[in-house]
């Protein structure tokens, strides 16, 4: 054994797949499944658990982050479900477009950033539109291990709601579904009223909802420890800046529609990562000196951190300024 | 004068804080002896809590003191147990009648904070979520860990374990499952050779 | 490889011996002349062919023996074996690791036929032959947890991970360094950490803390740890210190060859798939003084680190009384020569020792 420290890899291990079904949901929404090209069994993953996705469009490659729907008792595919967002960088849309069954593709191992708290007496699920996919997961988790669970989905429409019809069909009286354009909404503070100690509450969804979430069930005494959220942060696009990596030495270019990370990977500057969405820390970098604003969108990074000037988290935050030199 | 400032220890050892009221459907106040002069503080930042709240208190040696002043406050429910012992009875069943939203507040002594706080966890609520206010004497309930019996009210370093009879040092490292500090054989690798007891913090 | 597995004791007539095939395979734990904290962390995936880190579950000539002293302490103290009833899961994703593992690892000594949920489980060293259903506590004697680390050398901790934060929430402890999973169950990793002397305030402990909880599935880690136990005890537990801690008093000068052994754990570190749970097995590895000086690398490094260690972590590792016993004996291998860097014993490489 050395003593030398190990260096961080980026991302977690890869699993070679091949897509072997794409199935159109709704107008939005497409399910992508993966059969391993090894033909092993995938490994097990516990409900709640991301995949990042590599894709390889011409010159770019995309990562992106999609939880797990699948059952996670089933080890023959993994699934994911994806929204197609016509106003995105692309990686959506990538998968919609030009993604067929057959198409050889690149996945990493489970990462779980939103376990389910196994200690849990009852679990209660709030999703909001995409937001229902790791709840599949769990569900399917939760009916084989006899756990007590109850879901609450809003979704815009009918026409929208994606996996409505396979869910109460399959849980009439666990699933309860609200559709924006017909007035109806979760009825929060209700649903938090009366549920038996040592209930979870998990939140997947807009950003809005998630603080919601959060802020009601404080405000009726739930202990934050129960309260648990998931929210992957898309890299937005932004002005096109630069960015010293003194480690590196050189200067890159981080251009309007890639993330930091991205403009440092393109550069061959491994910085480790597991989420790409804000939330797992793994890319969190040290500022060394800076004359510009960040625009911080992660969830890692705590206020006074953001406030202090001394860290950024490339897989989602952005710089304007004159100059930004960075600890890579 | 029931206030005592433990001084600093090892990250196992729990620290105590401050009763404050905070939002709740209902509201379980557990106390011993002292511990009923920082639900009267309590009282005092917040009296509208008591309107909610069932609190279960175990005078000890101080008999009648606090009695009358809490039964004032008006709380929905209140029950004057005569030991830790006879009340956890009814702390379980209040705890399995309870739902989300519950608030939880301790206060007294170490030990019976440590039981009640255990109790607490059990039913679905994280120690985290657990208030704590320290008053009172500063004996400690220690577990042998050779014979795994429990001795309440220890003042000493090192002491006697009241069921195998083994002379223990009284440690900082605290389990909250058990509610107990550890105490190990002082005399191991020199039998019979016990330092006089001194008093805890002294 | 097939392996002879030895008949010996790690209790009363001590009868524990290690082979010259074991000696020059220990795992030893010091890189260079001297000792410091440090998270150390590397991959663990294989090593050196024959060495204790080539297979993910080591198995060795102690295994049988080992595994009947856990028997023996269990049948003492059932309380050695816990899970929080949270941790079923975990307990069973720690035996399917452990049977995949070993059944790939040493086809010869362990099969493993699985047919949907029904599995059925050869251990041959032990005589097992058993036919159950995953995930059904129902077909397996004791809980998951407990059925297959009876089987398998080492202690083992199962953490749960929750909100940045590992709790100590199972494990099966009987052959640990002097502390108890009953008094630590549910503990989180600052607090069953709390006795250790200097290292929170070196921040060691929060930066494992942060590796260990990215640890991931398929990247399994591992470092080593160590201290000094007399005899060849491998249940050195709080619960049985007041019937072990005297024999520390029972070196000479004559006998500390023989008695003294250098204790090292490999411990690993697993994702496991199903609970989300970090697996933390902690293997026990005993050298005697007088086998560890057959190499004279070794010999000279260790007498180096003795002598050079910290007063605070001499105490904490339990042998401030014993320390001058140790370099007198020590000293006498150590010529003053340099050592190789690493941990590797360079038999064919390092100078004898020069007398």
């Amino acid at each position: 054994m050395s003593a030398a420290p190990q260096k961080a890899k980026a991302g977690a291990e890869k699993i070679e797949v091949t897509v072997s079904a794409v199935v159109p949901l709704n107008p939005l929404v497409t399910r992508f499944e993966f059969t391993r090209r090894d033909g092993q069994p995938f490994p097990p993953f516990s409900a709640g658990a991301h995949t990042v996705v590599e894709m390889r469009d011409g010159a770019r490659t995309r990562l992106n982050p999609y939880s797990l729907m699948s059952d996670p008792g089933d080890s023959s595919i993994y699934a994911i479900s994806v929204r197609r967002d016509d106003q995105g960088r692309g990686g959506s849309l990538f998968l919609h477009n030009q993604v067929k069954v057959g198409d050889p593709m690149t996945i990493t191992y489970p990462v779980n950033l939103f376990p389910l708290d196994l200690r849990g007496r009852k679990h209660v699920f709030l999703a909001g539109g995409i937001g229902i996919t790791p709840f599949l997961a769990m569900i399917a988790h939760l009916e084989r291990m006899g756990g007590a669970w109850e879901l609450h989905y809003s979704c815009r429409s009918k026409e929208l709601g994606t996996y409505v019809d396979e869910l109460t069909y399959k849980h009439p009286n666990k699933v309860h579904v609200y559709f924006d354009d017909q007035d109806q909404a979760i009825g929060l503070e209700d649903l938090l009223d009366g549920q038996p100690l040592g209930t979870h509450v998990y939140v997947c969804g807009p950003k809005g909802m998630i603080d919601w979430v959060h802020a009601t069930a404080a405000a009726h005494g739930w202990p934050d420890e129960n309260v648990h959220s998931e929210e992957f942060l898309a890299p937005q696009p932004g002005k096109p800046f630069e960015v010293r990596l003194c480690k590196s030495d050189i200067t890159i270019q981080v251009g309007e529609h890639e993330s930091l990370l991205e403009a440092m990977e393109r550069c061959g500057v491994d910085a480790p990562f597991l989420c790409r969405g804000g939330a797992c820390g793994q890319c969190e970098t040290d500022v060394v000196s800076s004359d510009g604003d960040f625009v911080h969108r992660d969830h890692w990074l705590d206020d006074d951190e953001h406030a202090s000037g001394k860290k950024i988290m490339p897989c989602v935050s952005r710089f304007v300024g004159k100059s930004l030199v960075l600890d890579r | 004068m029931s206030k005592f400032q433990f001084p600093p220890s090892i990250s196992s050892r729990p620290v105590y804080g401050t009763l404050e009221p905070r939002p709740g459907k209902a509201h379980l106040m557990i106390a011993d002896a002292e511990g009923a002069e920082a639900l009267l503080d309590l009282a005092a930042s917040d009296a509208a809590l008591f309107a909610n709240a069932h609190i279960i208190y175990i005078p000890k040696d101080t008999g009648e003191t606090y009695v009358e002043r809490l039964r004032a406050l008006g709380p929905a429910q209140f029950y004057v147990g005569p030991s830790y012992a006879a009340s956890v009875q009814r702390i379980r069943r209040v705890l399995s009648d309870a739902h989300m939203g519950l608030q939880v507040y301790l206060a007294g002594t170490e030990g019976l904070m440590g039981q009640a706080q255990n109790e607490a966890m059990q039913a679905g609520i994280p120690h985290g979520a657990i208030q704590t206010e320290h008053r009172g004497s500063v004996a400690r309930r220690m577990q042998c860990v050779h014979c795994k019996g429990i001795t309440e009210d220890v003042t000493t370093d090192p002491f006697v374990c009241s069921h195998c009879g083994l002379n223990l040092f009284v440690r900082d490292h605290y389990s909250r499952r058990l509610a107990a500090f550890q105490g190990v054989c002082i005399d191991a690798e020199d039998p019979g050779n016990v330092p006089e007891p001194v008093e805890l913090y002294k | 490889m097939t392996i002879q597995f030895n008949t010996e004791t790690f209790r009363d007539d001590y009868s524990f011996r290690n082979s010259d095939w074991a000696i020059k395979r220990f795992p030893f734990p010091f890189h260079e002349d001297s000792y410091m904290y440090s998270v150390n962390m590397e991959q663990h995936r294989g090593g050196p062919a024959g060495s204790v880190y080539e297979k993910r579950f080591d198995v060795d000539e102690h295994y049988v023996s080992e595994m009947a002293d856990r028997a023996i302490v269990l049948a003492e103290d059932p309380l050695r074996c816990q899970s929080l009833p949270h941790m079923t899961l975990a307990g069973w994703d720690t035996l399917e690791l452990i049977m995949v593992s070993k059944s790939e690892d040493y086809p010869d000594l362990f099969e493993l036929h699985r047919d949907g949920d029904r599995w059925r489980w050869i251990n041959k060293p032990m005589g097992i032959d058993h036919t159950f259903t995953f995930l059904d506590e129902t077909t397996l004697p004791c809980g998951p947890l407990e059925y297959i680390t009876r089987q398998a050398q080492g202690d083992y901790a199962v953490l749960d991970q929750r909100g940045d934060m590992l709790y100590m929430d199972a494990g099966m402890v009987t052959t640990q360094a002097d502390w108890s999973l009953d008094f630590d169950i549910g503990m989180d990793f600052f607090e069953w950490h709390a006795p250790v002397p200097l290292a929170h305030e070196m921040g060691i402990f929060k930066r494992a803390l942060k590796f260990l909880l990215n640890i991931q599935q398929g990247a399994p880690a591992r470092r080593l740890n160590w201290t000094m136990t007399v005899n060849p005890l491998l249940d050195t537990s709080p619960e049985n210190y007041h019937k072990w801690g005297v024999q520390k008093t029972t070196l000479t000068p004559e006998n500390i060859g023989a008695k003294q052994h250098l204790r090292v754990e490999l411990q690993t570190f697993y994702r496991l798939p199903r609970s989300n749970a970090l697996l933390f097995p902690i293997r026990c590895y005993l050298i005697a003084f007088q086998d560890l000086v057959t190499v004279p690398k070794w010999g000279r490094r260790l007498h180096r680190v003795v002598r050079d260690l910290p007063e605070e972590l001499a105490t904490y590792k339990g042998f401030i009384a014993n320390r001058p016993l140790m370099l007198d004996y020590l000293s006498r291998y150590d010529d003053g020569l340099p050592t190789s860097p690493g941990i590797w014993p360079d038999l064919e490489t390092e100078p004898p020792l020069q007398t």
